[in-house]
């Protein structure tokens, strides 16, 4: 043990870092772009569905239920039609993912107390947004006619209450996922290339004939790079919450060593990468080979829940995983570690197997 | 350039490889390769490119795992004593490994902190080698702005930082100017008038000449030993390299000029290179010496 061959790489890094200021100004700019970026366009809120309108009736009662329509936020007017073919050209071209048709006799079904029939089509090909047209398009539509019947319907009252995100904005659930993903994708990248760059240079012989051990190579290398990716860490924190609107319910002293904690077992990973490919374009493929699968299986986006039990089962070791729990956890809900305890041991446990495997894959040998 | 350092030879084995071989897969890159290297010598070891020479040199320096053979360093085991023997030898490898991005200074600087030089001890030999090295005046410059030369003398200057026994050169001349070469050399013979015991792989037959002992090396196999003078000598050759060809020919039982023969397709339609190939034909069917 030699805390000054160590602190040698250590300065050597830094060194490397600053004589690449591009590189610098690029590991502190992403997180503000993706945050920005992928904050916006990552949404899962469906509103302002595109309809037209085939009003048949031309009644005051028809022309409400239109109105009905168009005040809820869901639905916006594209276009009133004449004909049924008007409304399959536009659902072919995309113009529209909705179209009501009110038949004649609506109004005059209605004031007799009959069920007046109305026909809601739907473009079903992106399911969340038919969905969505779908639950909002009936409820409006009964709504309507419950008023206008007097509401006959007695049904047995069940409140509901919406904990944590009351208002089920997706920017809610996304924005502390998408910290924790940047965060992940950035310290990945920059550590997967450190060591590669030493043997694309030829430099990693001189420093296996040397009496350099492998912990001091590879922790001194890290070292620099946990720095960075606490900042960015910070820079997204604060720009997520700030932009979207997402306060940080629990404690932001625990949220700062936990996201300390996970940039260490993220770069774990990178400097595994490194140590395994022989080169940058190697690394780099390696590196979205990661990457990838920790965007669809962590649950940044697509519930785990359901999922078939194996792709389940490769979530699981993927500490992003676990530390998308830690931050839904503790920016939403606000708990404290004794909610999230496992999460913290499954993050500690991973990133260590991963730092071991780092180290002792790097075996100052050539074969 | 014949100022070698015969005068401080020892009678002391510091490199002893005794039948070291080294196999990745199914490729045997170093068969059965037994050296005897005395302190303060200066050792070539010629061959053609993939004969086996980088291979064995990494062995030594405990940067490969022999496949089998037994090897002692200064009297230590390469089994088992690597981390010792590490910090006796100097190691420049083929491609002058320095970091770029960082000065002639802080090249020189990481390089000791890892051999664990730290301090005023630090200054002193990092000043003795910038002087040596004659890079004064360049400290602050980066590495990588360097000219062949000087880099090649920095690079020197790195494996020499922790006061190594034995240095060992993976090709250092390769890619240098021949002035640069002539200083390289001159600050190799003063080293080894040291004591220093000096391992060095190369293509030029005239470095090779000035070394004290040479092997050849062929196809991961030693095909011959012995002082430049005395194998020139012993088959009568006019220098180095008609004896290296001269090896090579008797071990492959085949003519170093005849492969040229079997490029007909480039003589074919051209009646100037097809009698240049016939003349070739001739004088290879007229011996291997050329003499």
């Amino acid at each position: 043990m030699n805390s000054k061959r160590f602190f040698s790489v250590v300065w050597k890094e830094f060194l490397h870092i600053f004589r690449d200021p591009p590189s610098v100004v690029m590991s502190l700019m992403m997180p503000i772009i993706f945050t920005v970026v992928f904050g916006f366009a990552v949404t899962t809120d469906v509103n302002h569905i595109p309809m037209a309108i085939l009003d048949n009736d031309h009644t005051t009662e028809s022309r409400t239920l239109t109105e009905k329509f168009m005040n809820a936020d869901y639905f916006v007017l594209k276009a009133a039609v004449n004909n049924q073919h008007e409304i399959e050209t536009l659902m072919d071209q995309g113009k529209i993912k909705a179209a009501l048709l009110i038949p004649s006799g609506y109004s005059r079904d209605l004031q007799k107390g009959l069920k007046p029939e109305s026909l809601l089509i739907i473009d079903g090909t992106d399911p969340t947004i038919a969905r969505t047209a779908l639950q909002y398009g009936t409820l409006i539509s009964n709504v309507y006619q419950m008023t206008k019947t007097n509401g006959q319907f007695q049904l047995p009252q069940m409140k509901t209450r919406v904990w944590y995100n009351p208002n089920l904005e997706s920017s809610k659930f996304i924005v502390p996922g998408l910290i924790g993903l940047i965060m992940q994708n950035i310290t990945i990248m920059l550590t997967a290339f450190s060591m590669v760059r030493e043997k694309e240079k030829g430099t990693i012989e001189q420093l296996m004939v040397s009496p350099l051990r492998p912990w001091e190579l590879i922790l001194g290398k890290m070292v620099p790079y946990v720095i960075i990716g606490s900042i960015d860490f910070l820079i997204a924190l604060i720009f997520g919450t700030w932009l979207f609107h997402v306060p940080i319910k629990g404690s932001i002293g625990l949220l700062l060593i936990l996201g300390f904690g996970f940039v260490i077992c993220s770069l774990a990973i990178g400097m595994l990468i490194s140590t395994k490919a022989s080169n940058q374009l190697q690394a780099m493929q390696i590196a979205f080979m990661t990457i990838l699968p920790s965007v669809l299986l962590s649950g940044f986006m697509f519930p785990r829940e359901s999922m078939p039990k194996i792709i389940y089962w490769i979530g699981n070791v993927i500490p992003l995983t676990y530390f998308l729990n830690i931050l839904r956890g503790i920016i939403l809900k606000g708990v404290d570690i004794t909610a999230i305890w496992q999460d913290v041991m499954w993050v500690s446990i991973i990133g260590s197997v991963l730092l071991i495997l780092a180290i002792t894959r790097y075996h100052k040998r050539l074969d | 350039m014949q100022i070698s350092g015969c005068l401080l030879m020892g009678s002391e084995t510091i490199i002893d490889l005794e039948n070291l071989s080294k196999s990745f897969g199914k490729i045997q890159a170093v068969n059965q390769v037994s050296l005897k290297v005395k302190k303060g010598m200066i050792y070539g070891l010629l061959g053609p490119n993939g004969a086996g020479k980088s291979t064995t040199i990494r062995m030594i320096c405990g940067v490969l795992k022999p496949s089998s053979g037994t090897a002692t360093i200064d009297g230590l085991d390469i089994y088992k004593d690597s981390e010792r023997i590490k910090a006796r030898i100097g190691y420049m490898s083929q491609k002058f490994s320095l970091y770029d991005d960082l000065t002639v200074l802080e090249n020189l600087k990481f390089f000791a902190s890892i051999y664990g030089i730290y301090g005023k001890e630090r200054n002193e030999r990092i000043t003795q080698l910038i002087e040596m090295a004659g890079i004064s005046g360049r400290e602050h410059q980066l590495a990588g702005q360097l000219s062949g030369g000087w880099k090649q003398r920095l690079a020197l200057g790195c494996a020499l930082i922790h006061k190594p026994s034995i240095l060992i050169l993976d090709e250092p001349t390769a890619g240098v100017d021949p002035v640069a070469r002539r200083i390289f050399w001159e600050l190799i013979f003063k080293l080894a008038a040291q004591g220093i015991t000096v391992l060095v792989t190369t293509h030029y037959m005239d470095e090779a000449e000035s070394c004290d002992r040479v092997a050849f090396v062929f196809n991961g196999t030693v095909i011959a030993e012995g002082t430049p003078k005395d194998m020139i000598a012993a088959i009568g050759a006019r220098n180095l390299e008609d004896v290296f060809i001269d090896h090579v020919e008797k071990t492959t039982g085949q003519s170093v000029m005849s492969s040229f023969q079997d490029l007909r397709f480039l003589t074919e339609s051209n009646e100037v290179s097809q009698e240049l190939a016939s003349k070739e034909a001739q004088s290879s069917k007229g011996g291997g010496t050329r003499e």
